[in-house]
């Protein structure tokens, strides 16, 4: 291509993804600052008087301080829930990876339908609540790392296909047992990967919505606080768009800092198939 | 761990004969028990509810008993316009949602892989949907296609006139689409740019010492050794497609009336009405209907795959 058209094209695309996909976002920030009245509206246009700090502040103050609950809430079950899987999913590949013979296809069976089959909910819900876990933390947690440990292993299996076995012997014949093995030898050298994982995991189940609906609406999530407030706040979108700007804070600073290792495990899978 | 096993003489083979003790290596080494716990999890929170779904589908359920009511639900489901219109909508909406992440991703990939400037800003500024909040874009997505919104203003520029979007019963799915699309091209793109970089590089050098041009190149290297790539985001968006929810209900809560109801909403409807039977029986229409697209898709998608 020679390079006038180059930056004709260029500037052409620029122009198309700035409408197309910055625009909407513009648009959040924009009403998120307006007074009520304005954002009432819903126009894209500059707001004639700025209200960021008090839409802020109020938007915290809502209804007794739930979106700050909502992001404990929220944090609480990320960390745990992405922890568990990371941990869970990492020895399920080593073992997996590391047998050959007849557990090796099972196990891939088990793992793909993880991946494939849409939860059943309500028989869910029936046995969370023989357990006594329906509508309580400790439930919500264990059902974002049950849905989450087939893509995650998946990772992991093939990132540990890289590590050579001698490894595993020399630790061996140090006279270390499996669990030494893993924790100390294995999963260090698992770093990557495991960065991957958690980035990926811990923006879908901070930004999961059918779950928590489900299985734990009694407890605010910060989905659930958006979703509840839409129906609230007719009048108010500068509140329910500072919402949103808030709840979109997090995956954003994730992508700032771990575009590279996000890009890697969500597209996994675009080379072999 | 234990003192005795350092005494133990080690096995330095990888074979798997058995140690003097009767545990082969591969068991010591890579115990079955690591195993355990997410085995558990997954029989307990994922198995059990899969396959009693299958059970609870055929009854009049209260969570606490359930009365065998044979193929009743299924009746229903299927007799009712209300519900049956969900399977049809979700159908339409995966190939819809699917196909223009194919058809869409490809060239972009081509396109940001090319020698455009600001490429890697243009990569970022297309993936950064994928990881908002689906019900953040719901929200705003359904302001912006207000009747008066940002889009009918914009259309009424270029003297276009604008449409109801959203409240016209024959419109709103294929704008709730729309809206997926917008947010999920971005990953479509990125599952081709990592297939188009990982072709080595001489193919193409061969290719203009051969005198092809930009098209012919296009054609008879990228579409072919893309393959493995459009297996993916066909299988991921179809999946995806088939179940989803979130920006259906945030954005028209399957309305006006029933006009962009898919199964998920069919099932969270049911399930809010307490018809809780009812609901499991649109979770095994949902398992059906995934499972018979989603293998045989897999296998013909993945069978004659391009050795690079």
């Amino acid at each position: 291509m020679n390079r006038p058209l180059r930056v004709v094209l260029s500037v052409l695309v620029l122009a198309v993804f700035a409408v197309v996909f910055i625009v909407p976002f513009v648009f959040i920030a924009l009403t998120a600052i307006k007074t009520p009245a304005e954002s009432s509206l819903l126009q894209f246009s500059w707001p004639t008087e700025v209200a960021l700090v008090q839409n802020f502040v109020e938007v915290l103050q809502t209804r007794e301080y739930l979106l700050v609950i909502a992001f404990i809430n929220s944090t609480v079950l990320t960390v745990v829930s992405v922890a568990l899987m990371v941990i869970l999913s990492a020895m399920t590949a080593f073992v997996w990876q590391r047998r050959p013979g007849r557990s090796g296809p099972i196990i891939q069976l088990i793992v793909l339908s993880g991946l494939i089959i849409p939860p059943a909910v309500v028989p869910t819900i029936w046995v969370l609540q023989a357990l006594g876990l329906f509508r309580t933390m400790p439930g919500l947690i264990l059902i974002e790392v049950v849905f989450g440990l087939s893509f995650s292993t998946l990772l992991f299996r093939a990132f540990i296909a890289t590590i050579p076995k001698d490894l595993d012997e020399a630790a061996i014949v140090d006279g270390a047992g499996p669990l030494r093995l893993f924790f100390r030898i294995v999963f260090p050298l698992l770093r990557p990967v495991a960065v991957t994982v958690i980035v990926v995991q811990s923006v879908n189940v901070f930004n999961d919505f059918v779950n928590p609906l489900y299985f734990l609406p009694s407890h605010p999530t910060v989905q659930l606080t958006l979703y509840n407030f839409q129906s609230q706040y007719l009048t108010q979108n500068n509140l329910l768009f500072m919402n949103i700007l808030l709840i979109t804070i997090p995956p954003l600073i994730m992508f700032l800092v771990f575009n590279r290792q996000m890009v890697a495990g969500m597209t996994s899978g675009a080379i072999k198939g | 761990m234990s003192a005795s096993q350092v005494r133990t003489p080690p096995v330095l083979r990888t074979a798997t004969s058995s140690s003097r003790r009767g545990v082969s290596y591969r068991d010591r080494v890579y115990p079955l028990w690591f195993y355990v716990v997410p085995a558990i999890l997954y029989l307990v929170l994922f198995i059990v509810p899969t396959v009693s779904s299958f059970y609870f589908a055929f009854t009049r359920w209260d969570l606490r008993e359930a009365e065998w009511i044979g193929w009743d639900n299924f009746a229903r489901f299927f007799a009712e316009p209300s519900l049956v219109q969900g399977l049809w909508h979700t159908l339409v909406y995966a190939v819809i949602t699917s196909g223009a992440k194919v058809v869409l991703g490809l060239p972009l990939a081509v396109l940001l892989t090319s020698g455009i400037i600001g490429r890697t800003f243009l990569r970022s500024v297309l993936f950064f949907p994928v990881l908002v909040s689906t019900i953040g874009v719901g929200i705003t997505f359904t302001a912006l296609m207000d009747d008066e919104g940002l889009i009918n203003s914009v259309l009424g520029l270029f003297g276009i006139d604008g449409v109801l979007w959203l409240a016209d019963p024959a419109l709103a799915l294929y704008s709730v689409a729309l809206v997926d699309i917008w947010k999920g091209i971005g990953l479509a793109t990125l599952i081709y740019i990592a297939g188009i970089l990982a072709i080595p590089h001489e193919y193409f050098e061969a290719a203009r010492v051969d005198g092809a041009g930009r098209l012919q190149q296009f054609f008879t290297i990228i579409l072919p050794l893309s393959r493995p790539a459009t297996a993916t985001v066909i299988i991921l968006s179809l999946i995806g497609g088939l179940r989803s929810f979130d920006l259906i209900w945030a954005m028209t809560r399957g309305g006006p009336g029933f006009a962009s109801d898919v199964i998920a909403s069919v099932i969270y409807k049911q399930y809010q009405a307490g018809f809780y039977g009812l609901s499991t029986a649109g979770n095994v229409v949902l398992f059906l209907v995934v499972t018979a697209i989603a293998l045989p898709l897999n296998w013909f998608l993945t069978r004659r795959e391009v050795d690079l």
